[in-house]
């Protein structure tokens, strides 16, 4: 798994994605931050923070692209199929590299609270309690990519799919609340947003910690299954 | 030791491997032949786990691939048709990386890396990028890596496509020095290749088996007729009558004229009877001189061709 990690995690700053991504990143949420906090001299980041989440609309699907269909691609999937390595240290060592440049990207947002504490006292429990919530949901996001990217050999489609499924995210409450019955229950059960609300009222809801975690657990999973599925089914 | 038996791979209503079985015992080279979509390389794909087969079973050592994957995978080195390379990797540090993949103890990959290099010759492209590098030299990377741990059993995927003839026998002589260690499969459709390297061969066609020998006993016996060039001169009718006359020939055909000397007539026998004397013994005695007489026998890319076309004639 170590092996795949580090890889991965490499060929993100070998290529202009993980650039890409992190300079985006970092572009709209100073903007989000100047004219959210700064020009009306409002402290409240966490509101920032929540408005980001619509940046991980475009970005998840960038870091996740190539990450699985690149290998399919230039063939290098079968040295790491035939290797005694398994799927699952594959799987879990890409998912990981995503994971960290994730980090890393949402790390360099920290620096609008800073500036904003020398000015006055933010309050840190709630921005704390906000970030994890963020990290979660982009971890679940980019399970998402992951996966969307095991089903393809092409950059492009992998990088709509996990677009699509993103944005379903976002109206999924809606159609909750408008279909409602059963079929609404079970596809309240799907709403990752939804399970992100405590986190930004400074709540650190194990519910939704579980939940997220669990999300991320079982898009890895069919991840794996999908890859091992394809080979039994094609060459 | 690897033992194949009854091997199918199914795709749907078509059969890419239909039934194959075979043995291939410790340190010997084996060729693997067979027309363009025979199913060399699904079954070199389902032999180093990387698709499963329909039915069968695969032995390495005694380790069925689908029951103990990873103990099979770990005694075996693979290079496929295209070599798994990746781009934006140096030499170093994609080898670096496909021996952390194959679980080498830390210790000994900066070893095997440089062993797997110094095989190849390599050693002085280590820090370029593969991106850079020419497609001979993008095949030895990929070759060295399936060096990496050395694992007793290679498997080698048509492994001199589209290099140069230089290449093509250096990578021989690699071939060749490995094969005194370890037990090697290569597929190919390029007969020199199996004469010059393998012990033995395997034809596939269709996806089933059409021979299996020694390249040697494949060209005397396979086809079951001899074959005999003669040089005659005299009236081309009557030689050919004359010849044809003789019990065991089964067909004459003229070939090229070599004027005072006479002309090239090309005698098919039944495999068994010897018909050198006799025919010679005839054109003597109807006073037509043999001034050339030699036993041709079939080259392998005619026994290739009778084999996967289903002609035996």
């Amino acid at each position: 798994m170590k092996a795949v990690f580090k890889r991965e995690f490499r060929a993100y700053f070998q290529s202009p994605i993980a650039y890409v991504a992190i300079g985006a990143f970092f572009f709209v949420a100073s903007l989000l931050y100047v004219i959210g906090n700064l020009l009306i001299g409002d402290g409240d980041f966490v509101n920032i923070l929540s408005n980001l989440t619509f940046a991980l609309i475009v970005i998840t699907p960038i870091l996740t692209m190539r990450i699985m269909s690149d290998d399919r691609k230039n063939g290098t999937e079968v040295l790491l199929v035939t290797s005694p390595t398994t799927t699952m240290e594959v799987v879990l060592g890409k998912y990981l590299a995503a994971l960290c440049v994730f980090l890393i990207m949402v790390g360099t947002s920290t620096i609008f609270p800073m500036i904003t504490s020398i000015y006055g006292s933010p309050s840190f429990a709630a921005i704390f309690s906000c970030y994890v919530g963020f990290i979660l949901l982009g971890a679940s996001y980019l399970a998402i990519g992951v996966f969307a990217s095991s089903l393809t050999e092409n950059q492009i489609v992998s990088a709509l799919v996990t677009l699509v499924f993103i944005i379903f995210m976002f109206v999924i409450d809606a159609l909750v609340a408008v279909i409602g019955g059963w079929f609404g229950t079970a596809l309240s059960w799907l709403s990752l947003l939804s399970r992100f609300d405590p986190f930004s009222l400074s709540v650190l809801s194990l519910t939704s910690i579980f939940y997220y975690i669990t999300f991320v657990a079982v898009f890895l999973f069919i991840t794996m299954v999908s890859m091992d599925r394809r080979r039994w089914k094609s060459n | 030791m690897i033992e194949i038996s009854n091997l199918i791979k199914q795709y749907g209503d078509i059969h890419a491997v239909n039934g194959i079985s075979f043995t291939v015992e410790d340190g010997e080279v084996l060729g693997f032949l067979g027309p363009n979509g025979a199913g060399k390389s699904t079954t070199m794909n389902i032999l180093t786990g990387f698709i499963p087969y329909t039915s069968g079973e695969i032995r390495v050592n005694g380790h069925e691939i689908m029951e103990e994957p990873e103990a099979v995978k770990k005694m075996i080195g693979y290079l496929p048709e295209i070599p798994p390379l990746y781009m934006d990797m140096t030499v170093k540090e994609y080898l670096k990386f496909a021996a952390e993949l194959k679980k080498i103890a830390k210790k000994d990959i900066p070893g095997q890396v440089a062993m797997a290099m110094d095989m190849l010759k390599i050693t002085d492209h280590s820090h370029r990028l593969i991106r850079n590098l020419s497609k001979g030299y993008k095949q030895r990377v990929g070759f060295a890596q399936a060096l990496l741990g050395n694992p007793e059993v290679l498997v080698l995927d048509e492994p001199t496509v589209g290099l140069d003839p230089n290449q093509i026998l250096e990578i021989r002589k690699i071939i060749k020095k490995l094969g005194q260690k370890h037990t090697i499969i290569l597929s190919t459709h390029i007969m020199q290749e199996v004469s010059a390297v393998c012990d033995r061969v395997v034809i596939i066609n269709k996806g089933r088996i059409v021979a299996i020998d020694t390249p040697d006993n494949l060209s005397r016996h396979l086809s079951g007729t001899g074959s005999l060039s003669i040089t005659v001169s005299g009236p081309e009718k009557s030689i050919i009558a004359c010849i044809r006359a003789v019990e065991g020939v089964r067909s004459v055909r003229v070939g090229a004229d070599r004027g005072e000397n006479g002309k090239v007539y090309e005698v098919v026998s039944d495999g068994e009877l010897d018909v050198r004397k006799s025919v010679s013994l005839a054109l003597g005695k109807a006073g037509y001189p043999v001034t050339e007489m030699k036993a041709t026998d079939k080259t392998l890319e005619q026994i290739f061709h009778e084999l996967t076309t289903g002609g035996n004639k």
